[in-house]
């Protein structure tokens, strides 16, 4: 089965390490906030200039002034601090992030990403995600691995607009988690009860399988 | 308006000046800390030729959006149109010039504007379409390419508390651009909830020192929420 979107987010939520501050894109990512593993402690970034994001408000503690990234109302959480946008961009480009999820609509195998447009159909912005992608060194991209017409997003080279060069690593999929290293995509896990050879076919890219595939454990 | 006194009376005083085919920037994020009255007086006005540089172009028909509507604005410097369907409409068909500028990077435009700073180089963009036709160069091995400063005609700036000398204060992530924005104008107008007497505001805990503001202006603000999300009650987490 494929992974749904909470299972992406908690799978991804097994890579928080303590300590860690994470920025998480809009959409799935930012599901993996409530998947925290027990005993660490992380700090949510978000790139509007809040540093240490609580969760949503109730309805009497809703705060015009305050919302993340994708222009939802939230909290702060304790020990949080608010800076301007040049100043949260400077954590972002610095490298002071340790860990950045987003999502996108194809990578490729030399790690290059697209997510902000579909030339003639959809245009959306890059927002902050070609700073994040350029700034991190540590970046899980996820996203659906094939389109419903079980058109590949893995692919040999990314067909539109670029985010982002030669800057993604991991890739969770609702099939697989992918390394992608010296141009090719590596198998690392497989959803529960999905193939290799289900990944295989609908990965576009040259997908290498070293030995037996554990089972994602979500 | 007297010595260092910026505080004018009326938002037709406040936008005086402004004339057609100026440059205009403009904090928010999003319909976070925008400057509502500031922009409703430009559409009451009817300045046409714009260029507009801010992060987001509002909704449709709040924020920086209801310029659109009116075919103010010629050009927009943004990084996201993804809430705003007549901005996408206008883009799409070509009626609206949009140089798409990765978040970061406007900040860092807007803040190299105002501290005088002509240009500088980012990785950000690197070897997709916002490198085209830049100057790039390798540091330590790495590429980076150049990217220019902004500066405008006007500024606008929301912000939370001044004094009359307009020293600023925003608050929580309504601050976003809003400074930077704020050294980046020729003439920078700022509008604020509250203005107090001059030796009010802890000079420690001034975001934006005076000498950027022009302008001084006291508004009412709606606020408008753009995405209410909110949990039921303590015991459960963010959805």
């Amino acid at each position: 089965m494929a992974l749904s979107r909470e299972q992406i987010a908690q799978r991804v939520a097994q890579e928080l390490k303590d300590g860690y501050y994470v920025n998480l894109g809009i959409g799935i990512p930012t599901l993996v906030a409530n998947y925290v593993p027990k005993g660490i402690e992380v700090m949510l970034q978000s790139e509007n200039g809040l540093l240490g994001m609580g969760q949503f408000p109730t309805e009497e503690n809703i705060d015009a002034d305050l919302i993340n990234a994708g222009k939802q109302t939230v909290t702060m959480a304790t020990g949080a601090s608010v800076f301007d946008s040049a100043e949260s961009f400077a954590m972002i480009r610095g490298g002071h992030v340790d860990l950045t999820v987003l999502g996108a609509f194809e990578v490729d195998v030399n790690g290059n990403i697209a997510s902000y447009m579909i030339p003639g159909k959809l245009i959306k912005g890059m927002g902050g995600a070609m700073d994040l992608v350029a700034g991190a060194d540590n970046i899980i991209v996820t996203m659906t691995h094939a389109s419903k017409h079980g058109v590949s997003k893995l692919l040999n080279s990314c067909s539109l607009p670029l985010t982002g060069k030669g800057c993604i690593k991991k890739v969770l999929t609702d099939l697989a988690f992918i390394e992608i290293k010296e141009g090719k995509f590596h198998l690392l896990e497989r959803a529960p009860g999905v193939s290799v050879e289900e990944i295989i076919k609908l990965t576009e890219g040259e997908l290498i399988v070293a030995g037996d595939i554990p089972e994602m454990k979500v | 308006m007297a010595g260092f006194d910026k505080v004018v009376s009326s938002y037709e005083e406040a936008m005086a000046g402004l004339t057609d085919n100026m440059t205009v920037i403009a904090g928010g994020f999003g319909l976070c800390g925008i400057p509502e009255n500031l922009i409703s007086e430009i559409k009451r006005k009817g300045t046409k030729g714009l260029t507009l540089v801010s992060n987001n172009c509002g909704v449709d028909d709040f924020g920086l959006g209801v310029l659109l509507s009116d075919r103010q604005i010629k050009k927009i410097v943004a990084s996201y149109v993804g809430e705003n369907a007549e901005f996408e409409r206008q883009m799409m068909a070509g009626e609206l010039e949009v140089e798409l500028t990765p978040q970061g990077t406007l900040a860092e435009k807007m803040r190299a504007g105002g501290a005088g700073i002509p240009a500088f180089y980012t990785a950000t963009g690197v070897g997709t379409p916002v490198a085209e036709g830049k100057d790039e160069r390798t540091f330590n091995g790495r590429d980076y390419i150049l990217e220019e400063s902004i500066t405008g005609d006007f500024a606008i700036v929301k912000a939370w508390k001044a004094d009359r000398y307009g020293n600023l204060v925003f608050r929580k992530t309504a601050r976003n651009f809003n400074p930077m924005a704020a050294t980046a104008g020729k003439i920078t107008v700022v509008e604020v909830e509250e203005i107090v007497e001059v030796g009010e505001l802890d000079p420690d805990q001034i975001h934006t020192p005076g000498i950027y503001v022009d302008r001084l202006i006291l508004g009412t603000f709606e606020k408008r929420i753009e995405q209410r999300t909110v949990r039921a009650s303590s015991a459960q987490g963010a959805k």
